[in-house]
């Protein structure tokens, strides 16, 4: 598997982020050598084991349906750059 | 919009159900509606980091009862994943959701559509979490997040191509809400946006197998809103392939005072989820035992009640199919079962008085006054002669409008019909006396003539004679 600058371009823009010209060719070259690195994974013979997406063998972890009280507004706009009445405020978004 | 008759359109929805537990899919916070913003929150639902999510046992239950309600097969083993995308309506950047392998697939359901039954297949169903709410601010430069609906558990119900027509969507739609609304897994309003419905049309000429280019419908918010956006659209792609051109893959907005879709453009761009199992959630293995314990809880679904009232109760398969089609009428019908045996009458009462106001006014069922057992026990009052069909619809009306009882109506108002022959005949005799005109025509031949003194007779008794005996008494007297 090899990663071009274009799926570094993709990725960013994804994640929102900004690179310059400079970053894209570090982070190419990175990525490339992280994923070689994964590749080794695939000299394994794993036909016949199950995909893993945890390492303990737990499941169904549940709770039940009763409602506790949530931390109220004013925590909730602690974090908020921005707030205009109890709401977060953000740069227009339009669809 | 004609030109459907050169193509046939082709449509999947993919329907958004709220589950309506008490707290949130992934933390405790309350799913109430209409909460001051931002009150029903927590660092789990505001995606602050370090937390962990806790899935909700009785969401995974509702979902599993509304994919058994809808002929799925239930998954053995479920799991959650990560949809990742950047709005500012989900505040962790991604949506807690199931990508390959959902609670439910392979279901269908039937729908009727101008007396034809045709089953719709259900592609999957799958459970994940709500989205916050976007305000913008007038002049458009900023908007205001509300993240009290972040996390209220959804089922997302996606249908395989099978819809044709828009009338299709909306019987299908209908049928979906009525299943739900047995299954008491949501309020399933769509006014309050517990059901929200986007769609996927394309046309193709008639006996073509592949498909062709379809667009993505959203912001329909009625189930009319469904079936206008539909002809819209059908007729717009129809416009488009006429003049040779292409239809564009891409997702339009339906604007209802417009009466058009428009498209959302850049909305396309970068459509590229990266889902990824989500390692906060393990696992969910759904053994035999616990799909019979929900599958249990299942109760009895709208097409068996409409058979049921069909063969068992003797109504028209339309009548049973108009007061199956919501559970709160049907409910309505059953209840007023209690108190009369006249499944008939009550039929009747419901499909033409009890709609005919709910349509005339607007109403739900459960804003109206009357209740089943009122209408029940009129009906059965009405059986035993004490009220007229007349009265009745009186009794009818004021129960609709203050709820009481109908002998409380009957006494207060003194409607009891009078069956006593001697009144009637008193009452008789001074129709007669003052109508020498009507009489002689009577006499001479002219049988209309006696419909005349009826009416007069009951308008005497203010509607309370017996019509039965009145008529009885008349020709008696006429006679002799």
């Amino acid at each position: 598997m090899s990663i071009t600058i274009k799926d570094v371009e993709h990725v960013a823009n994804l994640a929102r982020l900004e690179l310059s010209e400079e970053e894209k060719e570090q982070f190419t070259g990175q990525l490339n050598a992280i994923l070689n690195y994964a590749e080794k994974l695939g000299e394994l013979d794993t036909s016949g084991v199950e995909p893993t997406t945890h390492v303990l063998p737990i499941t169904n972890v549940m709770r039940e349906d009763e409602p506790r009280p949530s931390t109220g507004v004013d925590k909730a706009m602690r974090n908020a750059p921005d707030e205009d009445e109890g709401q977060f405020r953000v740069p227009a978004v339009l669809e | 919009m004609t030109q459907a008759t050169t193509y046939e359109t082709v449509v999947g929805l993919e329907v958004h159900v709220e589950l309506h537990t008490k707290s949130k899919i992934f933390c405790g916070c309350s799913t109430s509606f209409g909460a001051p913003p931002n009150t029903n929150t927590c660092p789990i639902c505001l995606g602050h980091p370090g937390v962990l999510p806790v899935l909700n046992r009785q969401a995974v239950e509702y979902a599993m009862k509304a994919a058994m309600a809808l002929n799925c097969e239930i998954a053995d083993v479920s799991k959650f994943d990560r949809k990742n995308y950047f709005y500012p309506d989900s505040p962790k950047a991604y949506q807690i959701s199931q990508y390959d392998q959902p609670i439910g697939e392979h279901g269908w359901i039937d729908i009727e559509v101008e007396g034809q039954t045709k089953r719709i297949g259900i592609t999957r169903l799958h459970l994940e979490e709500d989205a916050g709410k976007l305000t913008h601010v007038d002049g458009g430069y900023a908007s205001l997040v509300d993240l009290n609906r972040v996390g209220t558990p959804l089922i997302e119900i996606v249908s395989e191509p099978d819809i044709r027509t828009p009338e299709e969507a909306k019987a299908y739609l209908e049928k979906l809400k009525a299943i739900m609304q047995y299954c008491d897994v949501s309020d399933v309003k769509m006014e309050e946006g517990s059901l929200r419905c986007d769609a996927n049309i394309s046309l193709r000429p008639w006996g073509q197998e592949q498909f062709g280019t379809r667009a993505e419908l959203k912001n329909m918010n009625s189930f009319r809103g469904v079936q206008r956006g539909l002809e819209y659209e059908q007729w717009r792609q129809a416009e488009v392939l006429d003049r040779g051109e292409a239809v564009v893959q891409e997702t339009r907005r339906w604007d209802e005072a417009q009466g058009k879709t428009i498209s959302m453009r850049g909305k396309e761009e970068a459509h590229d989820y990266r889902y990824f199992p989500d390692p906060d959630l393990v696992r969910i293995h759904i053994d035999e035992e616990w799909k019979s314990a929900v599958r249990a809880d299942i109760p009895e679904l709208p097409d068996a009640r409409q058979r049921r009232y069909m063969d068992e109760l003797g109504l028209s398969a339309y009548d049973a199919g108009v007061i199956t089609s919501t559970k709160a009428i049907s409910d309505f019908f059953e209840e007023s079962l209690s108190y009369t045996k006249d499944a008939k009458a009550v039929a009747n009462w419901i499909m033409g008085d009890l709609l005919g106001y709910l349509n005339a006014s607007g109403l739900e069922l459960d804003a109206a006054k009357i209740t089943g057992q009122g209408l029940g026990e009129m009906v059965e009052l009405q059986a035993k002669g004490t009220i007229s069909s007349k009265i009745a619809k009186t009794v009818f009306k004021a129960m609709l409008e203050s709820g009481k009882r109908p002998q409380q109506i009957v006494e207060e108002q003194g409607l009891v019909q009078i069956s006593d022959e001697g009144a009637i005949g008193a009452i008789v005799d001074e129709v007669i006396a003052a109508n020498p005109q009507s009489v002689d025509d009577y006499k001479a031949g002219k049988d209309k003539a006696i419909g005349f003194l009826v009416g007069q007779v009951m308008k005497a008794s203010r509607g309370k004679a017996n019509p039965a005996m009145v008529n009885k008494l008349l020709q008696e007297r006429l006679r002799g």
